[in-house]
């Protein structure tokens, strides 16, 4: 009897201990950031977008890819357009931070995103555009300079 | 997107090219406004898009088509020239009897039967109906089967990740890209970034147009003045032609 009573006191004591930990590692909602400006509503209501964006997406994408249906609906630039925007100083948050849109609430739902692999993760007027490649320059002085037919077009 | 197409504007400019077309004196056009594709329609094989390049304009040593076609696209290389991704390559041919030497641009040559497509094992590389080959890059595997089959070599392989692309050209590591002749300008009714570079650098010995109408000034030089394939023995049916070679 006296052993029962002690486990029970034991278990409650650790619950006891337990509940201000458990309430200090709970993850933090992912804070979303509203695209600016009056009147500015997404292509979607808010549940839609967020159950199917990516049904969206992979939609349109094969259609502008093989068919070439450029429509802005569900485009996954515009998206990017509306969405990612410069906060207070003007910075853009890159696509491997959780400031960033996307990678906001995918972070928050460990799924990981292929997209940025080869999309750009801002409009393009936030793109930083680089100089012409030197290494292209490079073999453009170094190109053999003769062939004897067109054959050697194909070098 | 930043540049919205104004579609009562645009169904206005059909039909004044329409009428523009029979009031206008016989061989002079609007055919360029006339084949303008709205956004939700799908591309169709009534138009077969084609690069005519005139290779006596074009000036050795000029990298014009280059620059422009690597701003287009985001193309930076890491100083490694043996892999670094290249859309066109300038090549100079040299004839060993004369001595004479010429100069010319050579991309993907979108080809009509493209060795790069039968090789693909997983559909990435295909055909749009309007001729241009692309790479699907979201199927595609990075094989490099297609760089194998091209005869032109003209096809890249992306071996280090990229950032700061366009937000029109998608391109990433691990996949096979080239040439796309500028699919997302050409859906709007714009010229390759390369055909308007060498038209700005007064060179203009680049024409891009419809093969299959016989009014577009592609067309019309083609049968002028004619214009051959690069290994047309091959019987690729290549989209680009060459004048002078």
């Amino acid at each position: 009897m006296i052993n029962r009573i002690l486990r029970i006191t034991l278990i409650l004591t650790g619950f006891v201990l337990l509940l201000p930990a458990t309430g200090s590692a709970e993850t933090p909602l992912p804070v979303i950031h509203e695209p600016e400006g009056e009147g500015v509503k997404c292509v979607e209501p808010e549940d839609v977008m967020r159950r199917d964006h990516m049904n969206f997406i992979l939609h349109q994408r094969d259609e502008t890819m093989h068919e070439g249906i450029r429509t802005s609906k569900y485009s996954f630039a515009e998206c990017i357009n509306c969405h990612v925007q410069p906060d207070d100083k003007g910075n853009i948050a890159d696509v491997d931070s959780e400031d960033h849109f996307c990678n906001g609430c995918h972070e928050y739902a460990a799924v990981t995103i292929d997209c940025f692999e080869c999309h750009a993760d801002r409009p393009q007027k936030f793109i930083k555009r680089e100089g012409k490649s030197a290494s292209l320059q490079h073999e453009l002085q170094q190109m053999p300079t003769s062939s004897e037919d067109m054959g050697g077009a194909s070098k | 997107m930043s540049d919205p197409v104004n579609h009562s504007r645009r169904r206005f400019l059909e039909k004044s090219a329409a009428v523009g077309a029979v009031t206008i004196a016989p061989g002079i056009l609007l055919h360029q406004v006339a084949s303008a594709k709205p956004d939700e329609q799908a591309v169709s094989s009534t138009v077969r898009w084609g690069m005519l390049i005139n290779t006596t304009k074009c000036e050795q040593g000029c990298t014009d088509c280059i620059d422009a076609c690597n701003t287009e696209h985001g193309l930076v290389g890491n100083n490694r020239p043996e892999s670094d991704t290249q859309y066109i390559r300038k090549v100079t041919l040299r004839d060993k009897q004369t001595g004479h030497e010429l100069s010319l641009p050579l991309m993907c040559q979108h080809c009509e039967t493209a060795p790069c497509v039968d090789v693909c094992p997983t559909g990435a590389s295909f055909k749009r109906k309007d001729g241009i080959a692309l790479v699907d890059k979201h199927i595609c595997i990075g094989c490099r089967y297609c760089m194998m089959a091209c005869p032109f070599k003209a096809r890249s392989f992306v071996h280090e990740e990229v950032r700061n692309q366009t937000l029109s050209a998608p391109r990433g590591k691990g996949t096979v890209e080239s040439c796309t002749m500028c699919v997302h300008r050409v859906d709007k009714d714009q010229i390759p970034a390369c055909v308007e570079a060498c038209g700005k650098g007064k060179h203009e010995a680049m024409v891009f147009g419809d093969l299959n109408d016989p009014n577009s000034e592609i067309s019309k030089e083609l049968e002028k003045h004619g214009g051959k394939q690069i290994r047309a023995d091959l019987q690729l049916n290549t989209g680009v032609r060459y004048q002078g070679i």
